[in-house]
């Protein structure tokens, strides 16, 4: 005779431990690679939003909340810290090519880091948010730890720009193929950097699964134009927000 | 693997420590990655002991951004009515700012010319 009933305290000391988060977390992302693999490695297909709807599915079905799940996923999303480290590597190895095209890369940085600040506050104003709500979304396109400071500085609120961060990674992710293939910007280089800079770090994972050198140049833009909307976000916002309001 | 793993923890407390002496608007990791970028350059050598560390961390970067990822539905509730603000100025900004950044840099020569995906 199975035991249920000590089965479903089984589920409760599971549930309880971290061990369960983290489990999710990578069998996840192993079923999202998988189905990238079928998908012939489609855009569409992006591993981090195919694994979030599976483990959001997961957790709406077993009723387990977020904050449990985070107790073990903590482990993976503590890595973040040593991978952003890490991503000095690659960018040495291109080292004599930054040194070749600092002055394109210089005029790309501040061009584009401008462009992904105005734009979404214009677009935002245009159809009506409120001034917490430009400043929740005027730094969407950094890496979440700057994201999140620089959103409450401006009197935004730093949980919802954290989420906004990973969608517009998500989004950038995917719809930069179609994008570069428009527009016919051709090279690694060029691409990588783009992805990093307007779609920060999942952008940059992205660019690393395509070539190491895209993911080199992604890597840099990432960190370049997280410190560059540090500096300028905090008087740009105001000033664009004062002249079209 | 286990030393390139200690000199990549130790060179983000490196960062953490700089970013909160001298008050640096940036995350502590950002500085740890410039410094060890600094580092690399200096000593050549080191480049060896990190590099398998490294390319295995940052071959699975997507996976590192799963369990903050799933926040989104904790905090979509807090973005009550404005949806339609929220995701077209996302969409219409990042499509920009990709395309201002690629365009500028679309005469960068180098890598494979080849139109792969990206």
């Amino acid at each position: 005779m199975p035991d249920f009933a000590g089965l479903h305290q089984f589920w409760v000391y599971l549930a309880a431990s971290p061990l369960l988060g983290l489990t999710m977390t990578l069998c996840a992302y192993l079923a999202a690679q998988r189905i990238g693999a079928w998908c012939k490695g489609a855009p569409i297909a992006n591993p981090v939003a195919i694994a979030i709807a599976i483990v959001v599915g997961v957790l709406s079905l077993s009723g387990m909340s977020y904050e449990r799940y985070f107790a073990g996923a903590q482990f993976v999303h503590f890595l973040l810290g040593p991978a952003t480290v890490a991503l000095a590597v690659p960018l040495v190895r291109q080292l004599p090519r930054l040194r070749q095209h600092w002055l394109p890369l210089t005029a790309a940085l501040l061009a584009g880091c401008v462009t992904a600040i105005v734009s979404v506050v214009v677009v935002a104003q245009w159809l009506g948010a409120t001034p917490a709500l430009i400043a929740t979304l005027a730094p969407k396109s950094v890496t979440s730890p700057i994201a999140m400071a620089v959103a409450q500085r401006l009197g935004g609120l730093p949980s919802l720009t954290a989420a906004l961060v990973i969608g517009t990674g998500i989004f950038g992710a995917i719809f930069s193929t179609w994008l570069f293939h428009a527009l016919r910007v051709r090279s690694d280089a060029a691409r990588g950097f783009a992805m990093g800079l307007a779609a920060h770090g999942i952008g940059t994972a992205r660019a690393f699964q395509l070539s190491p050198e895209m993911g080199a140049f992604a890597g840099l833009a990432m960190g370049l134009n997280g410190a560059l909307t540090a500096l300028l976000a905090p008087w740009l916002v105001p000033l664009v927000t004062r002249w079209i309001g | 693997m286990l030393a390139a793993f200690a000199v990549l923890l130790l060179f983000q407390c490196l960062g953490e420590g700089i970013v909160f002496v001298l008050r640096l608007p940036l995350p502590g990791p950002v500085a740890g990655m410039l410094l060890l970028a600094a580092a690399l350059i200096v000593f050549p050598k080191l480049q060896v002991l990190v590099e398998q560390a490294a390319n295995a961390l940052l071959a699975h970067l997507s996976l590192l951004f799963v369990p903050a990822g799933v926040g989104i539905v904790v905090a979509a509730s807090s973005g009550n009515g404005h949806w339609l603000a929220i995701v077209a100025s996302v969409v219409v900004s990042t499509l920009l700012a990709l395309a201002v950044t690629g365009l500028l840099l679309r005469g960068m020569k180098g890598g494979p010319a080849k139109d792969r995906d990206a």
